[in-house]
């Protein structure tokens, strides 16, 4: 590839690298006159998890749904890969009740799947007995399970994950970071989320940008944590804790109870 | 066979609710019943002008409804919110075509039978229109069922995997035209949308997937127009208004009988 993996330099200078998933470029957005996102500029390699971070109205899910192209772009441009399959997860979903739905059909919309398909990516994301219920009985963690189920479904080169965690409880988080790695071990894609859950998303993460309407800092977890912009955006308490999981990540790898005990 | 009527009318009836049905399950899954029944009221000024003009009516009114349509879908999220949008087209739309047909004093026309529509008057010519529009509007939602079900399930996950929500809506808000234009005959402006909302609403009792939602809103539908049709003959009552409360009293009592089954299998 020619490009290393663990981009380590605060500054990305995305010149078109022809072996990115994606790729932005001065990036702007703003809705009725209010600027949400200035000049961004992002891209993301294969095999890569690199995470958003950023306080609450700091732009994060404007910046994926602005890379799918669900939003139009006041300035700079998208450049996606020939074929990019991406699956995405977005932050929220509501599915009107008169719309009877289950999470079989669900999984099947909009290229249907064989049923062995379907079935395996249900039990990868957890909930293999829930096929044939409704989408809009399910709990909130039944739903982001079937969300992620869906964005796997075809194997996406890129993955796009808003807050997928909502709705997991502590134990379900620890597992939903872990896997991550364990999914792009297995796909290969590359994997670009945004979320607040500082402490764990620190730990699956390559790099971190840390935004606020435009790019404060980014690099790798460490550095990031350590650079004053992200200090004055998030204060230094997590510093501790996320030192506690960049210790050793694998020691307790079944013992979740232990995990969050140390978070907190 | 096409000599009778009442055979007309139950044809002229059919055509127009099997193209409502699944069009109508997407109006109630998207939340756009006001939409249907805002582009139905533009009619009237689609009829007003079809008059001045002397073109067809159905020309006239699908010009209007897809005039209006494309008009709101491209106003909207500028300032005003969709349903106010929608209100002030709607309303001015119909009192516009009210006032402008009064100006037609040559043309004596019938305001009540486009308001309420005249299914029994219901020419060949006007089948051949009622069904050339309804095999559209089913063409083209056999065509683009799963991708419209992807864009009303969320608009975000079909621009992700490279659909395009706003084509779809596009499509909906044609087949919407389509189908006022030719159910104008049949019910009449003002009750265009209950033929496009209550047989969806009640087949939702009942169903489990949305192809069955559909299938079931086409069901209740039809027995809604023959049962409606029978009734009016029997009653001597105006046909459009009885076919609608046919599909009412059919929506009353299936969706109780749902609740009823769905409360015992819970204890």
């Amino acid at each position: 590839m020619g490009f290393h993996k663990m981009t380590t330099n605060t500054t990305m200078h995305p010149t078109h690298s022809p072996t990115a998933l994606i790729e932005a470029t001065d990036l702007c957005v703003g809705f009725g006159g209010r600027s949400v996102l200035e000049h961004i500029d992002l891209s993301l390699n294969p095999g890569e998890i690199v995470t958003v971070v950023g306080p609450n109205g700091s732009g994060k899910s404007t910046l994926l749904r602005a890379l799918i192209g669900a939003i139009d772009l006041n300035r700079g441009r998208v450049r996606k890969a020939a074929g990019l399959r991406i699956g995405y997860v977005p932050q929220r979903l509501h599915i009107d009740p008169t719309l009877p739905l289950s999470v079989r059909r669900f999984l099947n919309l909009p290229g249907r799947h064989p049923r062995a398909q379907v079935d395996k990516a249900l039990a990868r994301a957890g909930i293999p007995q829930q096929a044939d219920t409704a989408m809009t009985q399910l709990s909130g963690g039944q739903f982001q399970r079937a969300l992620m189920a869906r964005a796997l479904l075809d194997e996406p080169d890129l993955l796009m994950l808003d807050e997928a965690s909502q709705g997991l409880d502590q134990t379900g988080i620890a597992d939903f970071y872990r896997q991550l790695e364990v999914i792009r071990d297995e796909i290969g894609c590359g994997i670009l989320m945004v979320s607040h859950d500082l402490h764990v998303v620190m730990r699956a993460a390559d790099r971190v940008i840390c935004i606020n309407h435009h790019i404060c800092c980014q690099g790798r977890p460490e550095a990031v944590t350590a650079a004053p912009e992200y200090r004055a955006l998030f204060g230094t308490d997590d510093e501790t804790a996320l030192a506690i999981f960049r210790h050793d990540p694998h020691q307790h790898p079944h013992d979740h109870d232990d995990e969050v005990r140390d978070a907190g | 066979m096409l000599d009778d009527f009442m055979m007309r009318a139950a044809l002229a009836g059919l055509g127009v609710v099997l193209a409502a049905a699944p069009l109508g399950c997407f109006v109630v899954w998207r939340r756009m019943a006001f939409f249907g029944a805002a582009t139905a009221h533009a009619a009237v000024l689609g009829v007003a002008i079809s008059l001045a003009l002397s073109i067809s009516v159905f020309a006239g009114v699908l010009a209007v409804a897809l005039l209006m349509a494309i008009l709101v879908t491209l106003t909207s999220g500028r300032g005003y919110a969709m349903d106010t949008l929608l209100g002030v087209m709607a309303h001015s739309s119909l009192a516009f075509g009210l006032v402008a047909v009064s100006f037609l004093t040559d043309v004596r026309i019938d305001l009540m039978a486009y308001l309420f529509g005249d299914i029994l008057a219901v020419g060949r010519d006007d089948l051949a229109v009622i069904w050339s529009g309804s095999l559209l509007v089913l063409a083209l939602m056999a065509w683009r069922w799963q991708p419209l079900l992807l864009a009303t399930v969320s608009e975000d996950l079909a621009y992700a995997e490279g659909g395009s929500p706003r084509r779809e809506s596009l499509y909906l808000t044609v087949a919407l035209a389509v189908v006022v234009a030719v159910a104008i005959k049949v019910v009449g402006v003002l009750l265009i949308a209950a033929l496009l909302i209550i047989p969806a609403a009640t087949a939702r009792g009942f169903s489990t997937t949305p192809e069955a939602m559909a299938g079931g809103a086409a069901v209740v539908g039809v027995g809604s127009v023959l049962l409606g049709l029978w009734g009016s003959w029997e009653l001597d009552t105006p046909t459009g208004p009885t076919i609608v409360c046919v599909a009412t009293v059919a929506f009353l009592l299936i969706t109780s009988l749902a609740r009823l089954t769905r409360a015992r299998a819970l204890h």
